[in-house]
């Protein structure tokens, strides 16, 4: 039984020292790729900065304009003390929350975590509405039973202002340190806190003196995403700010781009959001990968949640604290506004109605089209990211070729460019001719793919490590080629984790405002810049119930994402 | 003529080198260990047989053809060669049979010579029954059998094997030592076995060449290796020894060549005091000190012959199981 033996003189491939290869090609192709999609547009923002309008002639005129009024660099200053204050606000509202969830008894931990989950996919601007009708002045609901509890003349509350800014980002940025903060806690081993115990330390003593010290690079992490959040976010600024008469870097970026599009002041104005950022995201990264901490600690043995008592229940009340006015509170009041026929008139039969939602979905004219415009650029991204990353996580795993660094630094370089000033580079590149891509699909497509190629990378890259080589070693010492493996092997085995990714980036891109904000055309708008014209134009009632749809279509999503990649996939998953 | 020739292979990163100046001939149907501890450049020398990397100097030939040179590499799939893992890199996603008819798909044979060709390496890998079983359900030792299916299934021209046992429990090793000589003897496949463990290179090889920092230290069948060690590094690392120095030369001395009595043997003896003693079940191990000397030698006696630490006893030493080493 003689197995027919291929043939030992074949050609010989040149080894790759000075030679050819054929994934050299695929490199160039990846490369030219990368180039377009992240270098392009972060060249044409910076080269932007420094041309004239129309003569392209070099002028600092732009930094001029840009900075040459107190109230530009007010909104600075106030981008900063939001981010500051939100991140804090957001660490107070996450920390006890993450530890109970991770490291006690607190009673109904696995609803708690999905309370977080419901938070972190509610977008920012459908949390912003909420609180709008929350605690709008007057008319806010909170100030209605206040008023109708005590009988004053108002209620105290007042969304329109600093504070309410402050509250409704820190309310629905908390997630990112929740989810840094648990992951650091789940590393603590048991044994540690055991240590401490024997010596004599009590519970709290504990807490404070060695699991909260240990997980505090992982808490500053987290706070500085929060603060990089809070500063490049644009719709809780843009529905708030604006109407409380402010300014952030954001809505003001907003307000250079408004009639006539200045995007050499824009790009110019930029620049400090853009340097924060790339500072701040350098510093959370030497902090939250700095191994000397906490996190490495070889088999760390078990960890037994710690017994609270009594306490346990305090810690669950403060966990539903957070979560009514993250979850309950706004979605109760987000209903109601959906089902009424005016929002104002409060929970009475006479004003339930099913309009709002025949409205959005048959009679406005693009709300319903808006929602599948942005089904289909975010599925399109999701798929392009996928393959993208899929194809550089492996050529960097497997080294095929040198230099594959650069090619997952750039996949990882956009996490640094915030939504607003990566639309800007996408604009002042392709916006021009030749391409002249302003307004269609393609850009938004583009631009989308662009901002979520680090989630892609990141669970791209964790895939395909968690494939032995030697699987596919095996494929081809039997006669197999490099293709074959891919597919008899890698892709059947990545097919699940594939999937994940894939969410991962969608869900977000449907949602996406921020980079559409600045690139949508007549007939490429997104819901979330269908729901932004809502806010402005004051339809509520509409607004919210495309919101709740926007919500309804993900819970599916959701559902597929848990059963292919487990219960936390989302909270896991997101962060680099 | 040679199955397989390797002709002066080297692997160097930069200064280092992983493998130097590495010569081999493999007879056809020979069982060849590559033993040495572990950064010895072994596995790397296994893969560059494999064709997973280049050599950086020096030839690799199967039957006199090059298929492996600085200038050029024959890439693995085109070999003919199979290869056994440290982590079986069984698939998980293919049943028992898929996995041990894909090397028989790739080569194109019909649907119903797989068929029957898995079914009969399943019958000798003692396999059939679990055909159809994912790799999630098997042990690892059933794992393991579907490894050797897989590999010896194709008919290699050469078998490569890397530390295939070393994630296997001591007792199911053991055995599986067995079953991989079995199945050489019975398919007489070309083999290189890469193995940081002494007896399971003694146990499946006909040969063993002991390497240590890139470098062949000596190539000899196991009992040459063992009574004949070429050098202190063998004769340390194969099995256990005493070194004793006489007139400027380093010996040899296995720990059972020595003999351990009461009364004063008839020759070659020497008069010692026990220091210490451990008992393994199968054997003693003594530590006896003899007089005027330093360094106390390991003695082996069976497991009924019985002193107390600080006796008085004689060694006696057969000169004949002495072993000049450099």
């Amino acid at each position: 039984m003689a197995v027919a033996q291929p043939a030992l003189d074949l050609p010989m491939r040149r080894t790759r020292i000075g030679g050819w290869d054929p994934t050299w090609l695929l490199w160039i192709a990846i490369i030219a790729v990368l180039l377009f999609l992240v270098v392009s547009p972060f060249v044409y923002l910076v080269l932007t900065s420094f041309q004239a309008e129309r003569t392209g002639a070099f002028t600092l005129q732009n930094y001029a304009t840009a900075y040459g009024r107190a109230r530009y660099i007010d909104a600075l200053f106030n981008s900063l003390q939001l981010g500051a204050g939100a991140a804090l606000l957001a660490g107070v509202l996450a920390v006890p929350l993450a530890w109970g969830c991770s490291r006690t008894n607190m009673p109904g931990r696995g609803f708690v975590r999905m309370l977080v989950l419901a938070t972190f996919i509610t977008p920012p601007y459908t949390g912003a509405v909420a609180w709008i009708l929350l605690a709008g002045p007057n008319a806010g609901w909170l100030n209605r039973i206040y008023v109708m509890l005590t009988g004053a003349e108002a209620g105290p509350f007042n969304i329109y202002s600093f504070p309410g800014l402050v509250v409704v980002i820190a309310l629905y940025s908390f997630p990112y340190i929740f989810i840094f903060t648990s992951a650091a806690l789940e590393l603590v081993s048991s044994e540690m806190e055991d240590a401490a115990n024997i010596l004599g330390a009590g519970t709290w003593r504990t807490m404070r003196k060695v699991t909260l010290p240990l997980a505090i690079p992982a808490i500053l992490g987290g706070l500085i995403i929060c603060f990089l959040e809070a500063i490049a976010l644009f719709a809780s600024p843009a529905m708030i700010a604006i109407p409380a008469r402010f300014n952030v870097v954001t809505t003001q970026l907003f307000q250079f781009f408004g009639n006539p599009v200045r995007v050499e002041v824009a790009a110019a104005y930029a620049m400090p959001l853009l340097g924060v950022t790339v500072l701040l995201a350098l510093v959370q990264r030497l902090m939250t990968h700095r191994k000397s901490f906490a996190t490495l600690t070889g088999k760390g043995g078990e960890r037994r949640p710690i017994d609270l008592g009594s306490g346990r229940w305090l810690m669950f009340a403060y966990a539903m604290f957070v979560a009514s006015l993250s979850v309950f509170l706004p979605y109760i009041f987000l209903v109601q506004a959906a089902f009424a026929k005016a929002w104002g008139r409060g929970f009475a039969w006479d004003n339930l109605s099913f309009r709002n939602f025949h409205f959005v979905l048959f009679e406005h004219a693009t709300a319903a089209q808006s929602v599948w415009n942005a089904f289909l650029y975010a599925g399109v991204a999701a798929t392009a990211g996928v393959i993208l990353t899929l194809g550089v996580a492996y050529i960097v795993a497997r080294k095929l070729v040198p230099f594959g660094g650069l090619l997952a630094f750039l996949c990882v370089a956009p996490f640094v460019i915030p939504g607003v000033v990566l639309a800007i580079g996408f604009y002042a590149a392709y916006a021009p001719p030749p391409l002249a891509l302003y307004g269609t699909a393609m850009i938004l497509i583009l631009a989308f793919t662009t901002r979520f190629l680090p989630i892609g990378y990141v669970n791209a890259s964790a895939a395909i490590r968690s494939i032995n080589p030697e699987m596919e070693e095996a494929v081809r010492v039997l006669g197999g080629s490099r293709l074959t493996a891919l597919r008899r092997v890698v892709a059947p085995l990545l097919k699940r984790n594939l999937l994940g990714a894939w969410l991962l980036i969608f869900i977000p891109a449907t949602r996406e405002l921020s980079s559409a904000i600045f690139l949508y055309g007549p007939n490429t708008k997104v819901v979330s810049v269908m729901i932004f014209d809502m806010s402005e134009e004051g339809n509520f009632e509409y607004l919210a119930a495309l919101a709740l749809i926007l919500q309804i279509l993900t819970l599916p999503l959701l559902y597929i994402g848990q059963r292919a990649l487990g219960r936390d996939f989302m909270l896991r998953r997101t962060t680099t | 003529m040679s199955k397989l020739v390797l002709k002066n292979i080297g692997k160097s990163y930069g200064s280092f080198d992983a493998v130097k100046d590495f010569s081999l001939e493999l007879a056809s149907g020979e069982f060849v260990s590559l033993l040495g501890p572990s950064g010895c450049g072994k596995t790397t020398t296994l893969r560059m047989i494999a064709g997973f990397m280049p050599p950086t100097s020096g030839t690799i030939e199967v039957d006199g053809k090059v298929i492996s040179s600085p200038a050029g590499v024959v890439p693995p799939e085109k070999r003919g060669m199979s290869m056994i893992f440290q982590s079986y890199a069984i698939w998980p996603n293919m049943t028992v049979g898929q996995n041990v008819g894909f090397g028989l798909e790739v080569r194109k044979l019909p649907r119903a010579e797989i068929e029957r060709r898995v079914d009969r390496i399943l019958e000798v890998v003692q396999m059939a029954p679990l055909k159809g079983r994912y790799p999630a359900e098997l042990s690892g030792g059933q794992q393991q059998r579907v490894a050797l299916a897989r590999a010896i299934v194709v008919e290699p021209e050469v078998l490569l094997l890397d530390e295939p046992l070393s994630n296997l429990d001591a007792n199911l090793r053991e055995e599986m030592r067995f079953e991989i000589r079995r199945l050489h003897d019975e398919f007489k496949i070309t083999t290189v076995y890469v193995t940081h463990d002494q007896s399971e290179a003694m146990v499946t090889s006909d040969r063993i060449v002991v390497m240590n920092k890139g470098r062949i230290e000596q190539i000899d069948p196991p009992h040459i290796l063992y009574g004949r060690p070429k050098s202190r590094f063998v004769a340390g690392f194969i099995g256990r020894t005493n070194f004793v120095d006489r007139d400027g030369a380093t010996y040899s001395i296995r720990p059972q060549s020595i003999g351990l009595s009461p009364a004063r043997p008839l020759a070659n003896a020497v008069e010692a005091d026990i220091v210490g003693r451990s008992y393994l079940g199968e054997y003693w191990d003594y530590l006896a000190k003899p007089l005027g000397d330093t360094k106390p030698l390991r003695v082996s006696t069976g497991p009924n012959v019985l002193f107390d630490v600080g006796q008085r006893v004689w060694l006696e030493i057969d000169p004949t199981a002495m072993v000049r080493v450099e």
